[in-house]
């Protein structure tokens, strides 16, 4: 490796007594603080700034609408337009998931049900909300598209219980999903 | 008798009042202002949220009181975690240590004069705790005391940063003792007297240090305080930063350098123990902030010849301009602790030798030289003109003296071999 | 001084320096000097000569204590905390204290035991007689204060300049002996 030597700059007198820099340093500083006072530091703007630096405070303003397209939230389960539950329980999701916080008890459809012919569904499906990193791998794996990232970020609870999403919390706020491939439709 | 135990009543009162009841808050609104200051500069809201729970109570609405009571949550927060004493340390000291930092800073207290006499029924009281004759000197020396604190910590803490620290805050405070003590001899030369409150008196009359616009009359014409400025400025310079050192402040805040030393000489403290380390710089500060202004800045004066007639404001027999004297030392008082915050917002970390380098090449020969500019423009009056001139001549040539040495020392750096 | 006070402060004296050569620990020993000077600058002070008892605290216990402190820490003196008892230093140790005592004893005994004068209003007011009338001493003198900072100031710079300014100098011989010596070394 190439040694390089530096030459110490050659610093003038009004640079050594450092009292300049000094006063230019208490012009930088309190410029931010005038400006951040005013509500008008860089960048206030386009952060959706309180009127106070560059920060938005939490409980009264929240950044939903300004989350991104791509945003991924808690992992969720759908419904189709039909109302048919899409996940068969296959458990791929289940096998992939990093910190293991998907736990499925898959069961079978009944002979009169409908969509017999999917022949599997979860009779429970858990997701553990405080293993969960939010990696989307889940979804990803997903060959029937029923789990998805969606945009919920405050997920909390006052107890471990609270946190354990159950199928019913799941479905609650994935909602449902039109749109997407009709495998087991009779439309196909 | 009764006269002694009235005596004791007095002088109880004020200890509790002027110690506990307006120093002491100043530390943690202090801290806020601290928290609050620097958020502002870093673009940041800071602590806003801590008032008053009135939801809890089943209220609509929580009064935020901009976060004020934060600092107060903070001590109950760190009053209720463990208190933990590692294995390893030196009980005795490691017990003493924070006390120690603490009480010299708050003894300080009782010689800083925080407004004119209040005078009720007849009878005028002071409002400082202790009237010494010696009052600066009595700072210092007290002051000088709460090393002790910091290098026992460092000591008895029995771990390598700890020590560290402890030793570079000892070498540290010792060396700017110096620089402090001789920056202010051209003060007490000026004014003659070493009593605090003396001190105040006669800037409010004729005109503060840094700000001599009134009050001109034989003794104290306007040419000659004009010309003492420029001492006084150097001095006020010199004390500030030594100011700063001394209470281990930014820039010079290396005993307890996070980068360089985990917590510094604290590291092994926790909960209240803690808690004084911290109260302790900021008291110090404080403390600092009210000596620096008392000395420069007017103390209680509210100047411009507004004084002699605050003073007399009364209703009935009670002469009530003291108390507004004290507003105007306690706002004076926040606006330096403000400016202390925002040099430690701005300026970095010294490095341990350029630190030194300041105190003792920079410091130590430049206050020394204006000790006796400052003899020259006090002595000037009764002096003939040729001796004036021979002193003015041998003051230049000694100052142009000390910058060459000071020039040469610094050109060719030896290389220290162990 | 009001006697209990003479005796508060003469007993945190005594504590402190018994307790210098009980404790084996150096820093402890370090920490009772600082005590008995503390309590040394107590007694000044309570005796009205303010400034000699705040310079005792400013520059023995804030200055030279901290120094001794220093050493003594980056030292680490361990073979101290043994209770090793040689006898020869013992007995140079208590003759030592004997000839002092003699000493002391010798002029204890030859001193007038006379009561030091009262400082009340009328004897300090007489006491400005000797001032120039327009001077701070003998202003504050005659306010009744003892303007004990001014009078060590006159005493100095008039009755003792040229040994107060012969001492300067060797003072400042040994700091520029200091700043060679460590120069030296370093090359």
């Amino acid at each position: 490796m190439a040694v390089v030597k530096l030459q110490r700059p050659k610093l003038n007198f009004g640079e050594k007594i450092y009292f300049g820099a000094l006063i230019k340093g208490f012009f930088l500083t309190m410029t931010h603080a005038v400006k951040s006072l005013r509500g008008k530091s860089v960048g206030a703007d386009e952060l959706a700034s309180s009127g106070l630096g560059v920060t938005m405070q939490f409980p009264e303003q929240r950044w939903d609408e300004h989350l991104p397209e791509y945003y991924r939230g808690a992992p969720t389960l759908v419904t189709d337009e039909q109302g048919r539950e899409r996940c068969v329980s296959c458990q791929l999701c289940e096998f992939i998931c990093p910190p293991k916080a998907i736990k499925i008890v898959p069961s079978e459809i009944p002979s009169d049900d409908p969509w017999v012919k999917v022949e599997k569904r979860p009779l429970e499906f858990e997701i553990d909300m405080i293993r969960c990193i939010y990696c989307g791998m889940c979804e990803e794996v997903c060959p029937e598209q029923a789990i998805y990232l969606r945009k919920d970020y405050l997920i909390t609870g006052l107890k471990r219980a609270d946190m354990v999403h159950d199928k019913k919390k799941l479905y609650e706020i994935g909602g449902t999903r039109a749109g997407l491939v009709n495998k087991w439709n009779e439309l196909k | 008798m009764p006269e002694l135990i009235f005596q004791i009543a007095i002088i109880i009162t004020k200890i509790v009042i002027l110690t506990f009841m307006v120093v002491l808050p100043l530390v943690p609104v202090s801290v806020y202002f601290e928290r609050r200051f620097s958020a502002v500069i870093q673009d940041r809201v800071g602590p806003n949220r801590v008032g008053i729970p009135l939801t809890l109570l089943g209220f609509k609405k929580d009064f935020h009181l901009f976060g004020l009571i934060q600092p107060i949550a903070d001590g109950l927060k760190l009053f209720l975690k463990e208190d933990f004493t590692p294995a390893h340390v030196r009980k005795a000291f490691y017990w003493m240590a924070p006390a120690l930092t603490v009480v010299p800073a708050l003894i300080t207290v009782c010689v800083v004069p925080f407004g004119s006499p209040i005078s009720i029924f007849g009878h005028t009281e002071k409002l400082v705790i202790a009237d010494l004759d010696i009052g600066p000197l009595f700072v210092f020396s007290v002051a000088s005391l709460s090393v002790y604190g910091i290098t026992l910590a460092g000591w008895s803490s029995n771990s390598k940063f700890p020590f560290i620290g402890g030793v570079r805050s000892t070498a540290q405070m010792i060396s700017y003792e110096i620089a402090l003590g001789l920056s202010i001899i051209p003060v007490l030369m000026y004014y003659g007297d070493l009593n605090l409150s003396t001190i105040v008196q006669q800037q409010a009359d004729h005109g503060w240090l840094l700000l001599p616009l009134w009050g001109h009359d034989a003794d104290h014409t306007f040419i000659s305080k004009l010309l003492f400025w420029f001492p006084a400025a150097i001095a006020f310079l010199i004390f500030t930063i030594s100011i700063f050192a001394e209470t281990n402040r930014m820039p010079f805040d290396l005993p307890e350098c996070e980068t360089e030393l985990v917590g510094g000489y604290h590291t092994e403290y926790s909960s209240m123990k803690f808690a004084m380390f911290f109260m302790g710089e900021y008291a110090a500060m404080v403390i600092g902030s009210a000596l620096i202004i008392t000395l420069f800045l007017g103390g209680w004066s509210i100047g411009f010849g507004a004084d002699a007639w605050v003073s007399q404001l009364h209703i009935g027999d009670f002469y009530f301009g003291g108390l507004i004297h004290l507003g105007c030392f306690m706002t004076k008082l926040i606006g330096f602790i403000l400016f202390f915050i925002l040099v430690r917002w701005t300026v970095p970390r010294f490095r341990y030798d350029q630190l030194m380098k300041l105190g003792w090449v920079v410091f130590f020969e430049a206050a020394l030289i204006n000790v006796f500019l400052a003899a020259l423009i006090v002595a000037a009056p009764q002096l003939e003109k040729t001796i004036i001139g021979v002193g003015a001549v041998l003051l230049v040539i000694v100052t142009a003296a000390v910058i060459w040495v000071a020039k040469v020392s610094e050109e060719t750096p030896k290389v220290l071999r162990a | 001084m009001p006697s209990y006070l003479f005796w508060l402060f003469s007993t945190v004296m005594l504590i402190g320096g018994v307790s210098v050569i009980a404790f084996r620990n150096p820093v402890s020993s370090a920490m009772s000097v600082v005590t008995c000077f503390v309590g040394l600058a107590g007694l000044f002070i309570g005796l009205s000569a303010f400034f000699v008892g705040v310079i005792q605290i400013l520059v023995y216990t804030g200055a030279v204590m901290v120094l001794f402190l220093f050493i003594i820490m980056l030292l680490d003196l361990k073979d101290e905390e043994k209770a090793a008892k040689p006898l020869l230093p013992i007995a140079a140790g208590i003759a030592l204290v004997a000839a002092f005592m003699v000493q002391l004893i010798g002029i204890l005994s030859r001193t007038p035991d006379v009561i030091a004068p009262n400082l009340d209003k009328e004897s300090l007011a007489a006491a400005a007689s000797g001032f120039p009338a327009t001077s701070k001493i003998a202003t504050t003198l005659t306010q009744g204060k003892l303007p004990d900072v001014h009078l060590i100031g006159h005493t100095l710079f008039t009755d003792y300049n040229l040994p107060l300014q012969i001492l300067g100098v060797l003072l400042l011989v040994a700091t520029v002996g200091v700043v060679v010596l460590s120069k030296r070394q370093a090359e």
